[in-house]
């Protein structure tokens, strides 16, 4: 490495200690020059909020049914001429409107979680396997091979078919199916570090290995790990749609959008379009959004990534 | 060649191993077996029973020993729900989830190379921005929605393809009924569109990116430069002389898409009624039906394996830089 190089290197990585609310403005500048992943981010916060809010903003309990009032099309009035189902109700007569916005609270929950367990131990062992190398590094990475090799969604069927359905195994399934690309990241950025002057400097200083894994290289390789999660939520709400389709995810009376879409299916024929086309949206723009944060987050924070993916 | 193979050849044995070992631990992981096996109102008795019919009263590393044993010999005892062996109903409804997994693999191939060739010959321009808009799309999309938006709209409303359904190819094939097969080809094909559009959408748009991106840096090497001021057309320096190399990248990833591929494949099923093994496992979910549950992991799992060993193979083949 020239010595520009590391000179480089050290006035970045003071600039990002010194004045983390500058680079932080940064960011925002960024978002704001590029519409789309603003307009992302926008529908991310918003689909948070309402995920959270749920119980206050919905305008009719979820899970109430109106036998009466079954397969309404969308802009149903009740008889005073105010709007009712503005998205139309299903086949117990439940208002879709309000089964859509809490089907945002396991869809996000389980996005969120999933990827923070996978990415948790991916890192973990990543580390470990880019640090250590040699045996630890093979049998870790062998692991790797061995879940890859596997179709996931299988793998996560013949798990929740044993273990039943449930939010909890949902997540521990999808979060420990993510972890092997997260390990391979952070094994290979380890692997770079661990060649540095900083960490032979540690070494020197007699710093505990455990230290200056998650004390020095950790920090520094967080970049493209982030990156990785962007995307992974996406993936992970897609899978999780797919597990509820099949009657896998949380329990039946929890709405979700891939248990509604699976509840559309007996509707298909009678054109009942709006069962199936508000969930599926639902579920394209919010892993539409996780996409492209993902690909601008890459572009802004680390471009050489594109070749990776 | 052959030595390459042989090197490869431990690694794959490796993983089959793996997937052996991960679908007997995941029988055991929800804490006695037995009861998966058995229905609630069963007695102590007949729980006891059970147990030792199927051996769960034993040690753990026998009863794996005696899961391999039986793997080996393709059974993975009787379906649940149908009484007859669970392998058996595999090998009925392989053939048409392997048909509808091959059109996808060719519709995503390609469908993806000309995608991602002209986003990157027209870089920049609104082609490009287009193509990869939808790119993004196809990547966002879940593939069972677009199924059933497909029926909605392309089938109920307009009615150019048939609902939902499947005409046998590949069944005929095996049994030796050759004219029925080639003539029941054309419906199938028809039956095959749908479901093979919604399975590969995902992977076409993947592709397409990946496609551009490797073009472009092959689009701005000396040679292709050279190629271009030999005088030679836009179309022969990019079919012949940069499609080359920009192949390659595809290639490692449609092994891996395969996998993926066959997850979309399992429940695009469920919504076109496609006898395949996709509704199969759906079925078997419903019912708890374990062994066939387990049997369908096991044979796709070991499936895609020799897949992928295939794919690294044909890399090899394709790239001299690797040594064989």
């Amino acid at each position: 490495m020239s010595k520009t190089e590391i000179n480089q290197e050290n006035t970045i990585s003071n600039e990002n200690r010194s004045s983390s609310s500058s680079s932080f403005l940064k960011l925002i500048i960024a978002l704001i020059k590029n519409k789309w992943a603003l307009v992302s981010v926008f529908w991310l916060f918003f689909i948070i909020l309402v995920a959270i809010f749920a119980t206050e903003i919905t305008p009719l309990d979820p899970n109430k049914n109106h036998i009466m009032e079954r397969v309404s099309p969308p802009l149903t009035l009740d008889k005073n001429g105010n709007m009712k189902y503005i998205i139309g109700s299903d086949a117990l007569g439940r208002d879709c409107l309000s089964r859509l916005i809490y089907g945002a609270q396991v869809s996000l929950m389980v996005g969120f979680a999933a990827v923070f367990l996978g990415g948790l131990i991916g890192t973990l062992l990543g580390i470990f396997a880019g640090y250590y190398g040699r045996l630890i590094d093979d049998i870790i990475m062998r692991l790797a091979d061995i879940q890859l090799a596997f179709p996931f969604i299988l793998l996560a069927i013949l798990f929740l078919v044993v273990l039943g359905e449930g939010l909890i195994n949902l997540i521990l399934v999808l979060g420990v199916g993510q972890w092997v690309t997260y390990a391979r990241i952070a094994r290979a950025q380890t692997i770079s570090q661990k060649e540095k002057e900083y960490v032979e400097a540690a070494k020197a200083l007699g710093v505990s290995n455990f230290n200056i894994m998650f004390g020095s290289i950790l920090p520094n390789i967080v970049a493209p790990l982030i990156i990785i999660a962007s995307f992974n939520v996406a993936s992970v709400i897609l899978a999780e749609a797919a597990l509820s389709f099949l009657g896998l995810g949380v329990p039946p009376q929890i709405p979700t959008w891939g248990a509604m879409l699976a509840e559309s299916r007996d509707h298909i024929f009678a054109k009942r379009w709006w069962l199936p086309f508000f969930p599926g949206m639902a579920i394209l723009i919010t892993v539409l959004a996780f996409n492209i944060v993902g690909d601008w987050l890459r572009d802004y924070l680390d471009p050489r990534l594109k070749e990776v993916e | 060649m052959f030595v390459y193979i042989l090197r490869r050849l431990p690694q794959t044995i490796l993983v089959i191993f793996g997937v052996t070992l991960v679908t007997f631990i995941a029988l055991q992981i929800g804490g006695d077996p037995t009861y998966l096996f058995i229905s609630d109102r069963a007695s102590p008795e007949e729980i006891e029973a059970t147990r030792i019919k199927l051996g769960f009263d034993k040690p753990l590393y026998v009863q794996y020993f005696n899961y391999l044993i039986k793997l080996i010999q393709l059974d993975f005892g009787n379906s649940l729900y149908f009484g007859q062996s669970a392998m058996s109903i595999i090998l009925e409804t392989l053939p048409a989830t392997i048909e509808l997994t091959i059109f996808a693999m060719l519709i995503a191939i390609f469908g993806s190379i000309p995608f991602g060739i002209f986003a990157a010959v027209y870089r920049g321009t609104w082609i490009d921005g287009t193509l990869m808009a939808i790119a993004m799309l196809g990547q966002s999309v879940p593939s069972f929605w677009l199924g059933i938006m497909c029926i909605l709209y392309i089938s109920l409303n307009v009615g150019w393809l048939p609902i939902s359904g499947h005409v046998p190819f590949l069944m005929p094939l095996i049994q030796g009924e050759f004219v029925k097969a080639f003539k029941n080809l054309p419906i199938t094909f028809t039956y095959l569109i749908l479901p093979g559009f919604a399975v590969a959408f995902y992977s076409v748009s993947r592709n397409a990116r990946l496609i551009r991106s490797s073009m472009l840096e092959v689009l701005s090497q000396d040679y292709v430069r050279t190629a271009k001021s030999k005088g030679l057309t836009n179309y022969v320096v990019i079919m012949r002389h940069a499609m080359r190399n920009a192949w390659l990248p595809v290639v490692t990833i449609i092994g891996l898409e395969f996998g993926f591929m066959i997850s979309g494949v399992v429940v695009v099923e469920v919504i076109f009624a496609w006898p395949g093994l996709g509704r199969t496992v759906f079925d078997a979910i419903a019912n708890r039906d374990i062994p066939l549950v387990q049997a369908a992991v096991v044979v796709i799992s070991v499936f895609v394996i020799i897949i992928n060993l295939i794919t690294d193979l044909v890399y090899a083949k394709l790239d001299p830089r690797i040594k064989l």
